[in-house]
């Protein structure tokens, strides 16, 4: 039987195949000879075989056949063996498989072997992928060689008991005792710190209080001057800075002590003030130090002057050229913008201008970053910089972006025009990656904000009409128009010049919306309403969207069949505007629907009902006088008013298809011997109610009591509470102007019950 | 602030050439094989795709990924989010001298033909993910006893070992 091929000939081999299958078929002529060589339990060339099956494994091959071999070859006595079988133990088995624990005897032995480079060995694959069991049974063992005289031996047990103490946290009470041994002054290099660190941070108190940090820290302190004062150490330099690795990790341990010390935070104040203005900082590794300083300030109890210098530092490795550099600035920036906000708003400009990085995390930090910077005083700026960013960053960024900036406006927006010019940009620019539930908090941002209402439909009209692709745009857009569709058709426009647009011009647009392949289902429904909501706004129109709304009565889309058979519904029963307001589209506002009927306070803005009265302009007015699904019931009328000549009467019916509804025609005489004129009847009722006036028959009411305006009224009172009613009365008689406000209190009980 | 275990070890390190052929990797995690592989090919993707522009650090799940090439080889560490990104460059950096010192003008053909003495050295310099050695005299003096112990146990076997 000839030798088994070499390690460096099988790669050499392997690496000449050109093809994968190539390869796959060497793989597995090899794999075949290994394996019966383990087979014959050949001693001499396991240790040749095992290299090449973890060559094989690297490339990625199974060799979990392999496993066994391993433990072998621990337990040999030979090095080479050993050197490879813990690197095959290493690389191929690990706690999940019970094979592991086979290795526990030998790895014991190892510990306690005469070579310090076996122990080594053991030790290192201890505290790599030592188990739990493992760790158990052989932390006795590690806790010796802590206290050996051989440092080699010592760095790498401490290193050990690292492992086994994270694996097996309660054994580090075994532990502490060796601790004392220590000897910081005189061993320098000394690895204390990942021990300490280790056992710091989580349960630190048993441990500090072991240590008398009271002593630790000077120690400490004085440790890491001599380190940078000293004179150059070849072994242990790089770039002219002493061990830095050493120096770091004494930084970690002062930070854990100082954590939530004061004592030991102010000990520790002039290492890190003289570390942070003295470290050298034209290469990486200086910076590296420079920045673990920084991170140990903030995370102890410092004193606000070296806060400021750790943020300064900071915001110095904004302007660095390296975005290495630039990175970690951010990251800390960010962790510590809320606890620091004045020290790194002070960087605000140079952070902005980390937006136009071009490396892809720096620029969501400098998002993030800039977002939690925005305040009262900076936000026109920062917005402009944030939409500006909006519009020209990668994909991945708009949605947060958008929200962030939707949430910036909304709490420092600096007035209502640039709050809604603001949203606008946002939907016109990023309107695809706007978030589903920002949607509904938009349209009730909009509907707050009363005096912007015809500035805003008639922006967001001219938005879709080139483009309506983006849904939350569209969403929002059409649930304006549906709303303030009137304002749009008047060209009522204050903010700008008001364009002209037509009825059918805007009918257009939605039903375009309807019929578009782009538009998703949800977007649809809002359409849909919108139309609907139109026939009460719109005068000249309703027939087309009657026909709209009852072509969709037959949809394939079961929402929008759903609604607009209810439409359809509502259009048989009621000749026009219905006395139920429709119902705002999906998403729940906190704001009720308002359409055809805003809920009024009693000492509300009593305006407002003239404008509906205006607005509500119905072809049908005729038939308010004709409401032939209304059956009088026979209920007494009332006298509202009657001053100076002028009386008001009402009459009143109940609808027979809704309880709730109460029709109320009031009829106004006029006993003077000269004219009223231009007579205008408003009413307001309580908030529970809504209300929905008619147009009059006229305005004039002839003297002499020779005739009469009638109105209708129609009162929804759904909680069927006692109706009450606010009215104010303008006209001009005898040349004069005429006002008066009165309030009707003496409906009758069959009014409203 | 809360006080939680605070953790600044490496989980895991990766050598992979400009193909995405895996040249070492040291796991200081517990991990299936699977698992393993798959975790491979993700950040290999991740990190060659990755152009010049871009900084030497990736998020990557709750980690971080501090990487940096040297010649035709990617070295990749896999740090915690709290840990210090510059610093774990200077680790990169120095494995990478001592694997020089130790070759001798070292590349990727001498890891590729050597690899296992590319994880001795590895072991010496890091423990369990964190550094145990600051001296680079003294990393590489050690795996050179241990070569010299190889040596002598072999008696009369040729070199290399194997």
């Amino acid at each position: 039987m000839p030798a088994p091929i070499r390690l460096r000939e099988l790669i050499r081999t392997i690496r000449t195949a050109r093809t994968q299958a190539e390869e796959r078929e060497m793989i597995q002529k090899e794999c075949a000879a290994i394996r019966s060589s383990f087979r014959e339990e050949d001693n001499t060339y396991r240790c040749r075989n095992v290299a090449k099956l973890l060559y094989m494994h690297m490339l990625g091959y199974p060799a979990h056949f392999g496993q066994l071999e391993c433990l072998k070859l621990i337990a040999s006595q030979k090095f080479t063996d050993k050197r490879i079988g813990y690197l095959g133990a290493m690389l191929l088995l690990d706690e999940r498989q019970d094979v592991h624990l086979l290795m526990t005897n030998c790895i014991k032995n190892d510990l306690n072997h005469s070579t310090q480079y076996v122990q080594g060995l053991a030790l290192c694959t201890l505290g790599c992928m030592g188990s739990s069991e493992m760790c158990r049974d052989l932390a006795g063992e590690v806790e010796k060689l802590l206290k050996t005289s051989n440092s080699y031996l010592r760095k790498k047990a401490a290193l050990c008991a690292v492992h086994v103490i994270r694996k097996v946290p309660e054994l580090m009470e075994m532990f502490l005792p060796a601790t004392k041994n220590f000897d910081l002054l005189s061993n320098t290099r000394f690895v204390l710190g990942p021990v300490l660190q280790n056992w710091g941070g989580g349960r630190n108190s048993t441990l500090i209080r072991h240590l008398s940090s009271s002593q630790l820290v000077p120690q400490l302190v004085r440790i890491l001057k001599n380190l940078i004062m000293s004179g150059y150490s070849p072994e242990h330099d790089v770039s002219g800075i002493s061990d830095p690795f050493l120096q770091v990790r004494i930084l970690r341990l002062l930070r854990i002590l100082g954590r939530n010390d004061d004592d030991s935070s102010e000990a520790m104040n002039d290492i890190l003030a003289q570390v942070a203005t003295n470290t050298e900082t034209s290469k990486n590794v200086g910076n590296a130090i420079l920045y673990e300083t920084v991170l140990t300030i903030m995370d102890i109890k410092s004193e606000s002057g070296l806060r400021v210098l750790a943020i300064n530092i900071l915001g110095r490795f904004l302007l660095n050229n390296d975005k290495n550099i630039r990175y970690v600035a951010l990251t800390s920036l960010l962790k510590t913008v809320q606890t620091d906000h004045n020290a790194v708003q002070r960087h605000r400009s140079t952070i902005v201008d980390c937006l136009k990085d071009l490396d892809v995390s720096i620029k969501r930090r400098a998002m993030e970053l800039s977002f939690a910077l925005v305040n009262g005083n900076n936000v026109r700026g920062m917005m402009k910089e944030l939409l500006y960013f909006l519009d020209s960053c990668e994909p991945e960024f708009k949605a947060d972006c958008a929200s962030g900036i939707f949430l910036a406006a909304e709490k420092y927006a600096p007035s209502k025009r640039w709050h809604i010019d603001t949203i606008m940009r946002v939907l016109t620019t990023a309107g695809s990656y706007v978030r589903d539930d920002a949607v509904p908090n938009l349209i009730q941002l909009i509907t707050n904000s009363v005096e912007m209402h015809a500035y805003t439909v008639q922006r967001l009209y001219k938005a879709i009409l080139g483009d309506y692709s983006q849904q939350p745009l569209v969403q929002v857009a059409s649930w304006c128009i549906g709303e303030y569709g009137d304002l749009l058709v008047s060209g009522q426009c204050e903010e700008e010049e008001p364009i002209q647009v037509t009825e059918d011009e805007v009918l257009d647009i939605l039903e375009s919306v309807l019929i578009s392949n782009m538009s998703a289902s949800v977007t649809r429904g809002y359409a849909l309403t919108a139309i609907m909501k139109l026939s009460t706004r719109f005068t000249c129109t309703v027939n087309r969207i009657k026909k709209v709304v009852s072509i969709y009565g037959s949809s394939i889309d079961v929402e929008l069949q759903q609604r607009a058979v209810e439409y359809n519904a509502l259009f048989k029963k009621y000749d026009h505007m219905s006395d139920i307001t429709p119902v705002i589209p999906t998403a729940p506002t906190s704001k009720p629907a308002s359409a055809g009927g805003e809920l009024l306070d009693l000492l509300g803005d009593l305006n407002l009902t003239g404008e509906q009265a205006a607005s509500l302009q119905s072809l049908h007015s005729q038939s308010c006088r004709s409401a032939a699904f209304l059956f009088s019931t026979g209920i007494p009328s009332i006298t509202a008013y009657n001053k100076n000549g002028l009386k008001i009467d009402f009459t009143f019916e109940r609808s027979n298809t809704n309880p709730s509804v109460t029709v109320i025609t009031i009829q106004a005489s006029n006993s003077t011997e000269l004219d009223m004129t231009d007579f205008v009847f408003q009413a307001a009722v309580p908030k529970t109610f809504q209300l929905q006036l008619l147009s009059p028959s006229s305005s004039v009411i002839p003297a002499f009591n020779s005739g009469t305006i009638t109105q209708v009224i129609k009162v929804l009172n759904p909680q069927k509470q006692q109706l009450r009613m606010r009215i104010k009365l303008t006209y001009n008689h005898k040349g004069s102007a005429m006002q008066d406000l009165a309030e009707v209190n003496n409906f009758p009980p069959q009014s409203w019950q | 602030g809360c006080l939680r275990q605070q953790t600044w070890k490496i989980h895991f390190i990766l050598l992979f050439s400009r193909q995405g052929k895996l040249r070492l990797q040291k796991w200081y995690t517990t991990l299936p094989d699977k698992e393993k592989k798959k975790i491979i090919r993700e950040i290999v993707q991740i990190i060659l795709s990755r152009n010049q522009k871009t900084s030497s650090f990736v998020d990557w799940k709750d980690l971080k990924l501090v990487y940096k090439r040297y010649a035709s080889l990617y070295f990749c560490c896999a740090i915690e989010d709290q840990d210090n990104e510059l610093l774990t460059l200077e680790v990169v950096h120095r494995y990478v001298e001592l694997l020089d010192r130790y070759f001798g003008n070292v590349c990727e053909l001498d890891i590729i033909f050597n690899f296992e003495k590319a994880y001795f050295i590895l072991d010496e310099f890091i423990i369990g993910g964190e550094v145990q050695e600051t001296s680079k005299r003294s990393a590489v003096k050690a795996i050179e006893d241990s070569d010299m112990l190889q040596e002598t146990v072999e008696e009369y076997m040729n070199k290399p070992a194997f």
